[in-house]
């Protein structure tokens, strides 16, 4: 496997009735690349999460604009080794994500609403928003746990 | 998401499957604010037992339902959570101030 193969690219569209295909292909895949089963679902929270928000707040409800999601497996350095991971890139064409919005809310404070980021930072090791070309960009990453006994390739 | 209700006296059960998410949410909100604002139902139990899956605005739902529950002094109650449920309340921090039962029995026990 090369140093970041491509392993699913899909462009769905903005429809909230899609979220529940994703989670089902998502889940599969990760469970592929050999994330445990809590790992796994953590992904796909992630994932639904950043989609509804994209829907929402990017789309604002309208369910046919176009989504672009790549899942890429890579080896990042961490630790001091060199560790495979699951990216995950979603762009939409949908209006500028404020950065300074996307801080969620407090825990302490009880009301609907505001655990989408909450869910996603939670469960990712890394969450990074960009804008580039017209386009909102999260990039994700989780990495997967260490197996005991003998590495990869020693 | 399927959502069917029973009625035990002055409780009413709702039966939730499938997934709660974006798509489906509005249709639980609804039910428990008609529930708890309308009809002033005294105690709603929601059976999540075949629930495979809830997302941040299937929370705030159950979080409204809450609320609408504290507003007219009623019970809302919640049994049957999965791993995935609980996963997901407990990452909300929420977890804490649902009252939660086990199994149906409790949550309608007098």
């Amino acid at each position: 496997m090369s140093r970041s193969s491509l392993l699913l690219r899909v462009e769905l569209r903005s429809d909230p009735a899609m979220l529940c295909v994703v989670r089902n292909a998502l889940g599969e895949l990760a469970a592929k690349c050999g994330f445990s089963e809590a790992d796994c679902r953590a992904v796909v929270l992630a994932v639904d999460e950043a989609l509804t928000n994209i829907i929402r707040h990017a789309y604002l409800g309208d369910s046919d604009r176009p989504i672009e999601a790549s899942f890429r497996r890579i080896h990042l350095p961490r630790d001091g080794q060199s560790r495979d991971a699951l990216e995950i890139v979603l762009e939409d064409r949908g209006a500028r994500v404020n950065p300074k919005k996307l801080c969620g809310r407090a825990l302490e404070d009880v009301r609907p609403g505001g655990l989408g980021l909450h869910f996603i930072r939670e469960s990712m090791d890394t969450v990074e928003f960009s804008r580039r070309w017209g386009r909102n960009q999260l990039r994700l990453v989780k990495f997967l746990a260490v197996q005991d006994g003998p590495r990869k390739g020693t | 998401m399927k959502i069917s209700p029973r009625h035990l006296d002055k409780i009413t059960i709702f039966d939730v499957s499938g997934d709660i998410d974006l798509s489906t949410s509005p249709e639980l909100r609804k039910a428990l604010l008609r529930e708890f604002r309308e009809l002033k139902t005294p105690r709603v139990v929601l059976n999540l037992g075949a629930v495979r899956y809830i997302d941040s605005s299937g929370v705030a739902s159950l979080v409204e339902g809450l609320k609408a529950s504290r507003d007219v002094g009623s019970r809302f109650i919640l049994f049957g959570l999965n791993k995935t449920i609980r996963e997901v309340l407990q990452l909300s921090k929420l977890l804490k101030i649902f009252e939660i039962y086990e199994t149906e029995e409790q949550s309608v026990a007098p």
